[in-house]
């Protein structure tokens, strides 16, 4: 049966069961691989995307439960790369390996869009259910107080 | 027989210099095994009219920062504007590109020379061109970024005008070629970013699991819940009518179990399902039903590893690896003696990217597409198990999401390939993390009898060490061996080091810092143990021990693999050593610290994989055992230059949240199976565990050496000493839930 999805911004049909994770749509049906795979079970944020502007791990999130939702993945979160978060990551070259990284993108995306100004106790509480192997958690932290405190210059003009 | 790098990395962790060590006597292998070409820029450089400059990559990239470290020192002696430069990584073609492996922290040390040097002997040409157009002498030319310059005359010209009058010139001996001063230096030691991280944080298809062929199936493989069990039947009839799936396939593997499994054994039996996306083929697994033969590994269970080594802890050690100045006798002598038993255990890699690889088999010839970190030795092991040709098989080198060392092995390649070659048609194999953690090359854990003793004055007289490890009684289990040199060789005045092995019917491999991991923990803990034992501050203790060269490295005697580096830096450097802990002392304030309890500072230092590092974890543990690492101070010495500041430190962060990690792993079996399968059994560091870390460096006069290795082992002991300060307990055996404490 057709589903209905609208993925950053577009409206789009997909024939797979209702079952289907959001996860396996987006990457092996409509090539949208940047939401990436890593546990299957909601455990390490790879799969992160945002769905009406809440972080939500995609993998354990059936396609047939966000046929009314706003899907973003990291392909739309923003025209031209140019998120205050991902300005801050390339910035602070946060990536080793790069692979957690949309994940860890989405969460400080969808963190900020409700607490744009975040302790420090609310970034680790945010982005704990994001694993990053490498290690570049530092870096993590660094980076998304600098697109808060550009977010906030940025309110100011 | 002729010695490659596979003999090499099985044997890696038999020095000091460990798995380094192995790569420079491959290559001098490789070279009198196979004459190699001398590299030419042009292999390397391609320079377009408009000036950019397009740098080949010749390692993989699985988040060291490759992409970056090779071409900056191309770049770098090119003398051209990092701006300017384009890297696009190299398929793989050793005779082309030369060494192209990502281990060992090796690429740093295998690298500094040759990469700088290829990039001289292009500016050179470029020299040259400039200097036949304009009818003067070479020597009268010279460069700016991106630019020959002519200074008598005031000509100049961009390499985007040289660049093919250049390329079609003989290149220069790069021996010949004169290298600028570091004082010189526009690109190395100045932080340039990931050259793949715009395309990281926008999204764009990089790593091995993005790969997209048209026609392209999907497979996942069902293994047997104990190390290579066959497949006796399996309902492949059912399965093939289940939706989406094209094909269902046994695969009868070409492993075999023993009481040693060696490093790259080959294909495991299994049941390979293809399918049209990679959900159906995982939904068609959870239908199929094999009737397994488990053979001789369904007898293995952790208690079993654990009675056996308790067992054999008990008897006289099997093997000698080391001893000098009479331990026995020493430790009979001594004023005080301490006996303790280590046990740490196996833990998988976890890398975030789960393994996979693509493969498409089309009229005799095979295109992979592989992030593994050894290439030629997955090209090798396709060709023999598929009985194709080598030179029929091209690689392409893709990104990786994560390596650690589990990508130097190069199963999941050959799965790829042979599933493609059955079916004739291009497909994505993709394990899951749960086949990622069940078929690990996992790293062996182990058990180590300590003695030592301290004569009246205080200082260690005796250190005795028995390892319990695996393996058949003559070759361990890969990365399960232990360097002749294992610190405190060579300090202690009376020293024996000790074997037993055990059988395992299991694929152990290299993970980030093999052996060091862990060898590290044990030794850096029983120094602390016996300067405790001593009254002594742990700092001051284990500075004088290394103020106490009793041993001088012999050529003849601990070298195992007979192929010291000319410049001596596989040997422990005293000197070195104690430069970085004096260092982190300093920073971390070790010498004034609070003593309060239930909070503590520990101190442990390690020189492994050509470097040095120390660390002073700072930990709090509250009533529950609950414990929080508050910071962390690092310093390291790689020698006399950092390439790439900001990635460095990244390394640097990496290695000690990668080392907590390991403190709360573990890998057991009941009947053969492994009992966990994903992050929540198996779990890493997350955000709110994470300490601030401070990096520091030392720089010392020795040739740069490698940096995602040398960081990890230290933060372990280091962080276990800590706990003992805070607590007065003496973790003897990891996980730490294992004794008594937890992650906060």
């Amino acid at each position: 049966m057709p589903i209905k999805l609208t993925i950053n911004n577009v409206a789009t049909t997909v024939d797979v069961p209702p079952d289907t994770p959001l996860l396996w749509v987006l990457r092996d049906v409509l090539q949208y691989t940047g939401t990436k795979f890593g546990c299957g079970m909601g455990l390490c944020g790879a799969c992160t995307v945002m769905i009406d502007g809440r972080a939500v791990r995609s993998c354990i999130t059936r396609v047939g439960s966000v046929t009314e939702d706003a899907i973003t993945t990291i392909e739309g979160l923003s025209p031209d790369g140019q998120h205050p978060v991902q300005v801050a990551w390339e910035a602070i070259d946060v990536p080793q390996c790069g692979y957690c990284q949309s994940g860890q993108i989405m969460s400080a995306a969808a963190l900020l869009a409700h607490t744009p100004h975040p302790t420090d106790e609310e970034i680790d509480s945010a982005m704990s259910g994001n694993i990053c192997r490498c290690g570049t958690y530092p870096r993590i932290r660094q980076a998304i107080r600098e697109a808060a405190e550009a977010g906030a210059t940025a309110g100011k003009q | 027989m002729p010695m490659n790098r596979r003999t090499f990395l099985k044997t890696s962790a038999l020095v000091g210099g460990g798995f380094t060590l192995g790569l420079y006597k491959a290559n001098v292998a490789l070279a009198q095994d196979e004459p190699q070409p001398e590299l030419q820029p042009q292999a390397f450089i391609h320079i377009a009219p408009d000036g950019k400059v397009t740098i080949m990559a010749r390692a993989s990239e699985s988040g060291q920062g490759m992409r970056n470290m090779l071409p900056m020192l191309i770049a770098e002696e090119l003398d051209v504007d990092w701006k300017d430069v384009i890297v696009q990584q190299a398929e793989l073609n050793e005779k082309k590109y030369g060494i192209q492996f990502s281990g060992g922290s090796a690429n740093t040390p295998m690298g500094w020379d040759p990469m700088r040097r290829v990039g001289a002997a292009g500016r050179m040409m470029l020299i040259t061109a400039a200097a036949q157009t304009w009818g003067v002498p070479d020597a009268e030319c010279t460069t700016q970024p991106g630019r020959v310059v002519h200074g008598a005359s005031g000509k100049s010209a961009g390499y985007g005008e040289l660049g093919a009058k250049a390329a079609a010139l003989p290149a220069p001996a790069l021996k010949s070629v004169k290298l600028k001063d570091p004082k010189d230096y526009r690109i190395i030691g100045h932080s340039q970013k990931g050259v793949d991280t715009q395309a990281i944080v926008t999204g764009k298809p990089l790593f091995g699991i993005d790969v997209t062929l048209p026609g392209m199936l999907y497979a996942s493989i069902e293994k047997a819940p104990a190390y290579g069990g066959k497949v006796k039947t399996a309902n492949l009839d059912e399965v093939k009518k289940l939706p989406g799936v094209r094909h269902a396939l046994v695969i009868e593997g070409t492993v075999k179990q023993g009481p040693v499994i060696g490093w790259e054994p080959g294909m495991e039996p299994g049941v390979a399902i293809v399918a049209d996306t990679w959900w159906q083929a995982q939904q068609a697994r959870k239908q199929l039903k094999v009737d397994w033969d488990l053979g001789i590994a369904a007898a293995q269970s952790s208690e079993g590893f654990a009675a056996k080594a308790a067992e054999l802890l008990k008897a006289p050690p099997a093997a000698t690896l080391r001893q000098y100045g009479g331990p026995d006798d020493a430790l009979k002598a001594g004023a005080k003696v301490v006996e303790a038993t280590y046990e740490y255990p196996f833990i998988a890699h976890v890398t975030m990217e789960p393994q996979g690889a693509t493969a498409h088999w089309k009229d005799g010839k095979l295109e992979m597409w592989s992030g593994s970190t050894l290439p030629i030795d997955g090209r090798g092991l396709v060709a023999k198990t598929l009985g194709i040709k080598e030179s029929d098989i091209t690689t392409h080198m893709v990104r990786s999401g994560g390596s650690f060392g589990r990508r130097l092995q190069n199963d999941v390649l050959v799965e790829a390939a042979w599933i493609s070659k059955q079916i004739d048609a291009p497909v994505k194999l993709l394990w899951s993390r749960e086949d990622d953690v069940l078929h690990d090359p996992f790293r062996p854990g182990g058990t180590m009898g300590m003695k030592g003793a301290v004569d009246a004055q205080g200082k260690l007289t005796a250190w005795h060490q028995h390892f319990i490890t695996f393996g058949d009684g003559k070759e361990t289990t890969s990365c399960g061996d232990i360097g002749r040199d294992s610190y405190p060789a060579g300090f202690v005045p009376a020293y024996g080091l000790y074997s037993t092995m055990q059988p395992l019917t299991l694929r152990t491999g290299a993970q980030r810092a093999p052996g060091d991991n862990a060898y590290c923990w044990v030794s850096q803990s029983f120094v602390d143990e016996m300067a405790h034992a001593a009254g002594r501050d742990p700092l001051e203790f284990q500075l004088e021990l290394l103020s106490n060269k009793q041993a001088p490295w012999k050529a003849s005697g601990e070298d195992q693999v007979k192929d010291h580096e000319p410049s001596g830096q596989d040997v422990l450097i005293p000197e070195r050593f104690k430069g970085v802990l004096e260092l982190v002392a300093e920073k971390s304030g070790w010498a004034n610290r609070a003593k309060t309890p239930g909070r503590g500072m520990g101190i442990a230092a390690w020189f492994c994989h050509l470097g040095y590092f120390a660390e002073v974890a700072d930990v709090s543990v509250d009533a529950d055992g609950k414990v929080t690492v508050n910071h962390v101070w690092a310093a390291g010495d790689v020698g006399s230059q950092i390439v790439n500041p900001a990635a460095a430190e990244s390394m640097g962060f990496g290695g000690v949240i990668e080392g907590m990690s390991h403190l709360g792993q573990e890998i057991t079996w009941v009947g053969g199976k492994v009992q966990q399968s994903n992050f929540h059994n198996h779990p890493v560091i997350r955000m709110k565990q994470v300490p601030k870390i401070d990096v520091y460096w030392r720089k010392t006069d020795y040739s740069p050496t490698g940096l995602g290795e040398p960081t990890l082992p230290p933060i372990l002991p280091a962080v276990t000493n800590a706990i003992f300060a805070a607590t007065g307990k003496r973790i003897r055996t990891l996980p730490l839930q294992k004794s008594g404490f937890r992650w906060a």
